[in-house]
């Protein structure tokens, strides 16, 4: 991974356009690396929007105004056996609670801009734009670099995703489900996951969160990744109070 | 439902994504977030991951697996063991998805 560094100071002459900026090509490249297990993972909503009994212009609608994975394919079954609206929203909302929780962590370098962009910017904050932004950018204060950067990585990530999406939206019938590419989906994850574990405390915490997603598995709406949130925030926490000044590793 | 509801249903969906997504970004001023609390906030995105990861692995139709002949535990370890060696994403996607399929298919796992 590329070691973090903020805000290369540019001097300020004429103000390039946002996709021309060098920060818009580096926020590009590093999404293009996780890209791949995001394509996949498109592809597998995708086909199940498709199989779901949406039918094709419901699903590619879906695809293109949600943009939200997880919580697109929590509420398909839920829509597809003709649910009241509300459960189908409640459902969307507890999987985007984690969105609520990265949400505070987007304020430190977003906070100063007008509101309206802040809508904008917050709806293409997806998983994967946040993890590969706060590698980036640890220290949490605004930088000249951060909107091209970001803006770079969503560039990447909202095509990676939208065009495997609805690649199996029409193609739902060719594409065999033995292909496992769910599995290289999860695999990605397991990637992020290794950039972020470092200090003894992430792997903890890291521990803590995987073993009370399984215990709490049974609960409804997969809450149980909201539980697992908050219980390793709260090792978190008292770890942070057992070893002073130690931030999470990885992350730094 | 009906095609007006399921518009309506989307719609509301993509509502939903954008006020999750900019839920602390819409007020003009800043909500105070206790220092402790901002601290902790830290660990959440690689707890949201072992959240997903972890059951993804380890649960079969809703309980946790029996044996340790699965496909998935062994490529997901062939992965890990590639990123601590190389620390590359794109191998490790391709060389645990590979095992983990070579393991379906040969062994039957």
């Amino acid at each position: 991974m590329t070691s973090p560094s903020n805000g290369s100071a540019r001097p300020s002459a004429a103000p390039l356009p946002t996709w021309r900026h060098p920060a818009f090509r580096r926020g590009l490249v590093e999404m293009l690396e996780i890209a791949p297990g995001l394509a996949a993972w498109g592809l597998v909503a995708g086909v199940a929007m498709a199989k779901s009994g949406l039918g094709v212009p419901m699903a590619l609608f879906m695809s293109l105004v949600v943009f939200a994975g997880s919580a697109q394919l929590a509420s398909l079954p839920l829509i597809a056996a003709g649910a009241p609206i509300w459960v189908v929203w409640a459902t969307a909302l507890c999987i985007n609670l984690r969105f609520v929780v990265f949400s505070t962590q987007w304020r430190p370098y977003f906070g100063h801009l007008p509101r309206r962009l802040r809508l904008v910017l917050g709806y293409f904050t997806a998983d994967l734009n946040y993890v590969v932004f706060m590698r980036r950018f640890p220290e949490p204060k605004p930088g000249p670099d951060q909107l091209p950067y970001f803006w770079g990585g969503v560039a990447c990530n909202w095509v990676s995703w939208q065009v495997p999406s609805i690649a199996g939206i029409v193609l739902a019938d060719q594409i065999p489900t033995e292909w496992g590419l769910a599995f290289a989906g999860t695999m990605a994850l397991v990637a992020l996951m290794g950039t972020m574990l470092g200090s003894f405390s992430t792997w903890v915490a890291a521990g803590v969160a995987g073993a009370a997603a399984v215990a709490a598995y049974a609960l409804p709406l997969r809450l149980n990744i909201v539980i697992a949130i908050a219980a390793a925030v709260a090792m978190g926490v008292m770890l942070e109070h057992l070893q002073p000044r130690k931030t999470p590793g990885g992350a730094r | 439902m009906s095609t007006w509801e399921t518009i309506l249903t989307i719609i509301g969906l993509g509502a939903i994504t954008v006020i999750t997504r900019s839920f602390f970004l819409f007020p003009d001023k800043e909500v105070p977030i206790p220092a402790w609390l901002r601290e902790g906030l830290r660990y959440a995105p690689l707890a949201a991951m072992a959240a997903v990861v972890v059951p993804e692995l380890l649960i079969t139709q809703g309980e946790l697996i029996h044996t340790w002949r699965d496909a998935r535990v062994f490529g997901a370890l062939a992965g890990a063991l590639y990123f601590w060696w190389r620390r590359g994403m794109l191998g490790t996607i391709v060389v645990g998805t590979a095992v983990m399929l070579a393991l379906r298919f040969v062994l039957g796992w």
